[in-house]
């Protein structure tokens, strides 16, 4: 009965013991926010130690005011409802045709060089085109997205797919399994980290596609967002779209690899290919 | 266990062996295995090979790197083609994996997503088997092999040789009436190793499964084995055929009784009329 006094009372003491421990262990925790607070300090002081005109370089507190005041929120699930519509396309297309090509060992090797070719053509490049072709719209900028964001995940799969440890196909081949069984259980599975190095470069491709198709022609978005505030002089305004723009890339980031880790609980992450 | 009765052919070409007993789990008649070079030759592999192992025996292969004790068990299985002969296993020419075959392979092969418990379920799953009844003796094979309380362990949470444990209760989860492992304690350290013959021992004393078994160790095939078959160098063919009458019974002491060290002697002795096989000793 004595002891519960002492041990409510050793709770709060402890609990800010192990965090010192913890900051003690990591101290990252500390040293990234204080960058980012040092930076904007300096930024600040530079601008106004050098009385630099706002529409030249704007002061993170401008910026701060810009981002209050403007409404980002609309633009922002627009370009961020055009790169996940680019992306789920992609990664769809990608996994079934990674897979279907991979099936076929000769579709593969006559395929593999055109791949590799298109994967380091700039995709970019083609995007005029696809405002040609599909308008002002959304439906352009999804197909932007999706056309830059495929092929990363495609030469994954298809590489992830086809390094199958070769004891396991012996030993799926020594049950006599089925070409689906061997693909489902084994082959699949096996290429999931591959398969999610592809898709952690794809997401972040696919903001980059929205927001180029954006700037080619557009009537909403933060690419368009940006186009505009440029052309009015509104540097705090690009700076604080871009402020967003870098936010939704890092969200996007930690959601793969939340999603990365449930699914690859098994893998060895120092196996696990870096983006 | 049946009467085991061998007759060991001593000739060299192995033309005809021949063996008395009727219940017969694996019969090969000169099997050949021979490869094509890249200048459009050949090279004989293996062979030609005459053997039969009889119901519920142990053997154990022996012999230098590279004389194609791997080759014969890949043979055996039905996981690569023969050039020339004749496999029966059962009874049933083999000519493709045969469902009444477990193997257990040089590494565990887990699959790293897969529990412990479901790594043994895989074979029952590719082979469609009731999956109720297999989990129940699945459960029944990690408790055999000594990993009841590791069912839901992930295969990176295992130790080499629990691994392999795992390896050897998925082999046994359809219920084949022949096990073929291909040196699966070679990467164990010699402790484990130790052990993991000893409850292989006693799990086909338990399981009553015909064995056939790759090693390069001379006292472990020894020591496990019914029969040693001993295999000369490239293209592998039967030096000399082993019957072990040791107690099917044995513990480690066993080794150093003087009927070990003959059997390890006459093995041996296989090796040294061959002086390019001083690497193996």
């Amino acid at each position: 009965m004595e002891s519960g006094p002492t041990s409510v009372a050793a709770t709060p003491a402890k609990s800010s013991l192990s965090l010192a421990r913890k900051l003690r262990a990591r101290p990252e925790l500390i040293l990234i926010p204080g960058l980012f607070v040092a930076i904007v300090l300096i930024w600040e002081a530079i601008i106004r130690g050098f009385d630099i005109p706002i529409y030249i370089m704007p002061a993170p507190s401008n910026i701060a005011l810009s981002l209050v005041n403007t409404a980002y929120l609309d633009n922002a699930l627009y370009t961020l409802g055009e790169a996940m519509l680019g992306f789920l396309l992609a990664a769809v297309c990608g996994i079934v045709l990674g897979g279907l090509i991979a099936q076929f060992p000769l579709a593969e090797k006559t395929l593999y060089p055109y791949l590799i070719a298109i994967q380091t053509t700039p995709k970019v490049a083609v995007a005029p085109l696809f405002i040609m072709w599909f308008g002002f719209g959304m439906t352009s900028k999804v197909i932007i997205a999706a056309t830059i964001a495929f092929f990363p995940i495609l030469v994954n799969v298809i590489s992830g797919l086809r390094s199958t440890d070769p004891a396991r196909l012996e030993l799926m081949r020594s049950l006599r399994a089925t070409r689906w069984q061997i693909f489902t259980m084994v082959r699949l599975p096996g290429a999931l980290p591959m398969i999610f190095a592809g898709l952690n470069i794809a997401i972040i491709f696919s903001i980059l596609g929205a927001i180029v198709g954006e700037f080619l022609g557009s009537r909403k978005g933060l690419g368009n967002a940006i186009m505009q505030m440029n052309v009015n002089l509104d540097t705090a305004g690009v700076f604080a779209t871009l402020f967003v723009l870098s936010a939704i890339g890092v969200c996007l980031h930690l959601l793969m690899g939340f999603l990365q880790r449930k699914a690859l609980f098994w893998a060895d992450s120092s196996k696990i290919p870096a983006v | 266990m049946p009467a085991m009765s061998i007759v060991r052919d001593t000739s060299f070409n192995q033309e005809a062996n021949t063996y008395l007993n009727q219940s017969a789990a694996i019969v090969v008649e000169a099997l050949e295995k021979t490869y094509a070079t890249h200048d459009g030759g050949k090279v004989q592999a293996l062979g030609p090979i005459s053997v039969t192992v009889p119901q519920g025996g142990f053997m154990t292969i022996v012999g230098p790197s590279g004389c194609g004790k791997s080759t014969l068990l890949k043979l055996l299985s039905g996981l690569i083609p023969r050039t020339a002969g004749s496999i029966k296993v059962n009874g049933e020419e083999v000519h493709e994996p045969h469902r009444d075959i477990g193997m257990v392979f040089q590494s565990p092969v887990l699959l790293p997503w897969k529990s412990a418990l479901d790594n043994v379920l895989l074979p029952a799953r590719v082979l469609g088997l009731d999956m109720a009844a297999s989990r129940v003796r699945a459960l029944e094979l990690l408790d055999m092999v000594g990993l009841a309380d590791f069912a839901g362990r992930y295969p990176s949470e295992l130790s080499g040789g629990m691994q392999q444990r795992v390896a050897i209760a998925r082999s046994l989860i359809h219920d084949p009436s022949i096990l073929m492992m291909d040196e699966p304690f070679g990467a164990l350290d010699a402790m484990t190793r130790e052990v993991m013959n000893l409850e292989l021992l006693r799990i086909w004393r338990k399981a009553g499964k015909t064995i056939i078994f790759v090693t390069h160790s001379i006292p472990e095939a020894i020591f496990l084995g019914t029969h040693v078959m001993v295999l000369s160098n490239r293209p592998g063919r039967i030096a000399d055929l082993v019957l072990v009458d040791l107690p099917a019974e044995r513990g480690l002491e066993i080794m150093s009784t003087d009927a070990f060290g003959v059997f390890s002697n006459r093995i041996r002795s296989q090796f040294r009329v061959h002086s390019d096989m001083q690497g193996f000793l």
